[in-house]
């Protein structure tokens, strides 16, 4: 931000811990964040997708005209004269309790531990129902393969606690090409270890999909 | 039937039917609400049109038995009430009705016997009864005196005379602004001013040119309520009417009644009056002549309770899972299928042709500032007197649970209500607002800004009151296991928080835990308002937050001292028999599912505690009051 001459018309100037930021039209506070290298932690977020806002680790505290809202900047669009706190005391305490829920949640995951540990979370309250399981539910494969790929192979099953990712009637399904991207996508590596539950037999494909 | 092409035609038709009714024909007004059909409405009902057809009196004009919407006074069904006289009589069995018919229908007299009675005083009529006496119907003024499934008895009762002055006399802009100085807020809960959504749509209309839709929020999921339900079952017209009055005053042409699966009477209601009301041209095209034309569609819920949630509502509509995105951008920006959409619930659109028929000024000056008209509450819990009301905002708490409630039944007294369903709160009743003006009153003052300072909200009118018998840890528990079956699973805190906050409570109630883990279950519940996606999550803490605070005793008193004080929570709790009392009778132990009550007839009975699952039958049986727990 050389000097001011040089700040388009559609540019929007606030703060992010105190740090003085500008934010294209259209961007978020993460996107705001990440081109200013200031970090916040978070999980479900892709450059490539839609944000989802599931994982709840990228909230901040939004202080402006008197009122503060905790809210996930991955969705938040900026606006001027606001003032954004990524490590406040209400901050931290969603994502501690966030990191303790995933430690829960996908144990077996080394990425999930090391990020908890850099967050100072090292244990968890809660009870671990698979001690095996790395998924998160966070839905980046979901999305990846609807939004991107446009096949639509993957997508969620049950309800709250029960949630699971599942292929459309359980079954491995011809849908799948094969792509592997949401194996890349996936913030874990959960989904490597379950490709062959989602992928069928490539060579029936058949339909709209065979066009791919 | 003829269509109706013009507001003369409307009072044309009122006027005639009304003079086709005889003021002297009998009516008997037979409540088929939900309490009152699980009492066996259907059947005394069905006695009535059968008690006519054998009775061989010479009537003057032949009764006639109406099937209405819910009367109110739930525990006390099935409610029939008579004119002329305007008897009301409760309790009312199939084999009560030929003495009705012959007494009342025939003779013109009151059947003493089945009148409502308290504290020795029996009262003939509902406008005597103390319950319907601090009451103040607006909304549900037609419920329970119209015949739902009939346009005709609703127009005679004024219906659709709103819409016909809003649509011929009035510019949209005009009817929005009425609305606004009404001072009209969402009865759904939140409290959101009415006519700020609807304007907000009405420009965002403007500068994407393009349809605006509405929607009724029917999807009432919470334990305890039934305020929608009664609207919709009661007085359907009154929503359609509430609605083509809001799509002309935004320009919506659209409007989606989504109402939830496990209503099915209120589907059937509404259905019904929607095909009537298009069948006489009040629905459809051109209506009234005024040259405005809307359209209605009934969807149904699916059974899940986040649909009541705006943005899953407008998910399930479109055809895809029910979950809530983020807002903003809100539904009036960015709504059913990307357009502009104003989601009322099914009562505040039932409000809005009573602000166009009392007038913006007249409207507002009931109940108090900044929470103007009436709110309906469904009474339920540790009340004597257990039901639907309708109070002005504003109204004491003491005066909503002990005159209109009627007080706690038994030996008991009254120690908190919950309101607003499972994201509303647990206050002690004793709670005294904490703004001066307010704390005068005896008790707090149920209006949405008083509400909500007491960490609690209005939300949509559920009421649960509980005396000294109710357990707040358990009752949070409760509430927590509804809201974790009910989570749709997406965001993070809301599944795995709720499950976690969950446990705690599991631990508190079979006294485990400390006094720090009380601390960590209040910083979780925090994490929980401030990190869920949607209103759900945020809300979901709101029970046990606010028991904590107000109750935090109780909950030491778990983890510290290993007790439940109410005697409700299993693991914590003794029953022992009073040798003093206990005459002997042996019914304990005849009814203890677990036979773990010995004793011989005439003598001392004995529990055995270690078999004992403390399922409290010895205790509801026993004729002496023996059995007592600690």
């Amino acid at each position: 931000m050389s000097s001011k001459k040089a700040k388009k018309d559609d540019s929007i100037d606030f703060t992010i811990d105190g740090q003085k930021v500008q934010a294209r039209e259209g961007w978020t506070i993460l996107e705001t964040a990440r081109a200013n290298h200031i970090d916040i932690p978070t999980l479900c977020y892709h450059p490539a997708l839609h944000p989802w806002g599931s994982c709840r680790l990228c909230v901040v505290e939004i202080r402006q005209d008197g009122r503060t809202n905790v809210t996930a900047s991955c969705l938040a669009k900026p606006a001027a004269g606001m003032e954004v706190l990524t490590r406040s005391e209400r901050v931290e305490n969603v994502r501690r309790w966030v990191l303790e829920m995933l430690l829960a949640e996908c144990p077996a995951s080394q990425e999930i531990r090391d990020l908890a540990a850099r967050h100072g979370v090292t244990a968890t309250r809660f009870a671990i129902t698979d001690p095996a399981e790395e998924c998160l539910k966070c839905g980046r494969c979901v999305a990846v393969c609807n939004e991107v790929v446009g096949v639509r192979a993957l997508t969620f099953g049950s309800r709250g606690v029960k949630k699971k990712l599942e292929t459309p009637y359980r079954v491995p399904n011809n849908m799948c090409i094969g792509c592997g991207c949401c194996v890349s996508v996936c913030p874990t590596g959960a989904l490597q270890k379950r490709l062959d539950t989602v992928r069928g037999d490539i060579s029936r494909r058949t339909g709209a999909s065979f066009a791919h | 039937m003829k269509k109706i092409m013009s507001a003369a035609e409307l009072q044309d038709l009122s006027q005639t039917l009304l003079a086709a009714s005889d003021p002297d024909q009998p009516v008997a007004r037979v409540c088929l609400g939900p309490g009152c059909l699980a009492l066996g409405a259907e059947k005394v009902s069905q006695a009535f049109r059968s008690a006519l057809k054998k009775s061989n009196a010479n009537f003057k004009v032949q009764p006639l038995i109406k099937t209405t919407g819910c009367h109110g006074l739930c525990s006390q069904g099935t409610l029939v009430n008579l004119s002329p006289g305007n008897f009301m009589y409760v309790r009312v069995k199939p084999e009560d009705v030929p003495e009705i018919v012959e007494t009342t229908l025939v003779g013109g007299k009151v059947v003493e016997r089945l009148l409502y009675s308290e504290n020795g005083t029996r009262y003939r009529t509902a406008a005597d009864i103390p319950f319907y006496r601090a009451q103040q119907k607006v909304i549900l003024k037609n419920v329970g005196t119209i015949d739902p499934l009939d346009i005709k008895d609703a127009i005679m009762a004024g219906a659709y005379q709103s819409m016909a002055k809003a649509l011929l006399e009035m510019s949209p802009d005009e009817v929005i602004h009425t609305v606004e100085v009404s001072g009209l807020r969402g009865r759904g809960g939140g409290g959101f001013p009415t006519a700020y959504k609807w304007r907000r749509a009405a420009e965002n209309a403007q500068e994407k040119p393009g349809p605006v839709f509405l929607i009724a929020n029917g999807e009432e999921g919470d334990p305890g309520a039934f305020m929608d339900r009664a609207i919709m079952e009661g007085d359907p017209h009154a929503v359609i009417e509430g609605m083509i009055i809001g799509g002309y005053a935004m320009g919506a042409h659209q409007g989606f009644l989504y109402v939830r699966h496990e209503y099915p009477i209120a589907i059937q209601h509404l259905s019904v009056a929607v095909q009537q009301a298009y069948a006489l041209g009040l629905l459809g095209k051109n209506i009234l002549g005024s040259g405005f034309d809307f359209d209605i569609q009934l969807n149904r819920g699916a059974g899940a309770y986040v649909c009541g949630e705006e943005t899953a509502i407008i998910a399930s509509l479109e055809g895809r899972v029910g979950e809530p995105v983020v807002r903003p951008p809100y539904p009036v920006e960015l709504g059913l299928w990307g357009r502009p959409t104003v989601i009322n619930n099914v009562e505040t659109w039932a409000n809005v042709p009573h602000i166009i028929r009392l007038g913006a000024e007249s409207y507002a000056k009931l109940g108090v500032p900044h929470s103007t008209g009436t709110k309906i509450f469904s009474l339920v819990g540790k009340v004597r007197n257990s039901g639907l009301v309708e109070v002005p905002m504003g109204i004491s708490l003491g005066a909503l649970v002990e005159e209109i409630g009627g007080g706690v039944p038994g030996q008991a007294h009254f120690k908190a209500v919950q309101t607003g369903g499972p994201s509303g709160g647990i206050v002690p009743y004793e709670l005294k607002d904490v703004t001066a003006e307010a704390a005068e009153k005896k008790t707090l003052s149920v209006d949405f800004d008083s509400m909500a300072r007491t960490g609690s909200i209005m939300g949509g009118g559920g009421m649960i009151v509980m005396d000294n018998h109710d357990c707040v840890v358990d009752l949070a528990r409760y509430f927590l296991r509804f809201l974790e079956e009910e989570s749709c699973g997406k965001c993070l805190p809301c599944r795995l928080g709720l499950k976690g906050m969950l446990g705690f409570l599991d631990h508190f109630a079979k006294g485990e835990g400390t006094p720090e883990d009380i601390d960590a279950l209040e910083s979780l519940g925090q994490a929980l308002v401030d990190g869920s996606l949607c209103g759900l999550g945020k809300s979901a803490p709101n029970a046990v937050l606010t028991s904590i605070r107000y109750f935090r005793d109780e909950y030491l008193a778990h983890i510290v001292d290993h007790k439940c004080p109410a005697g409700v929570c299993k693991d914590l709790i003794s029953f022992s028999i009073d040798p003093e009392t206990c005459d002997g009778c042996g019914l304990c132990a005849e009814n203890c599912p677990e036979e773990c009550i010995t004793g011989k007839k005439k003598k001392l009975f004995t529990i055995n505690p270690a078999a004992c699952i403390r399922c409290g039958v010895c205790r509801d049986v026993c004729p002496v009051n023996a059995v007592h727990v600690a």
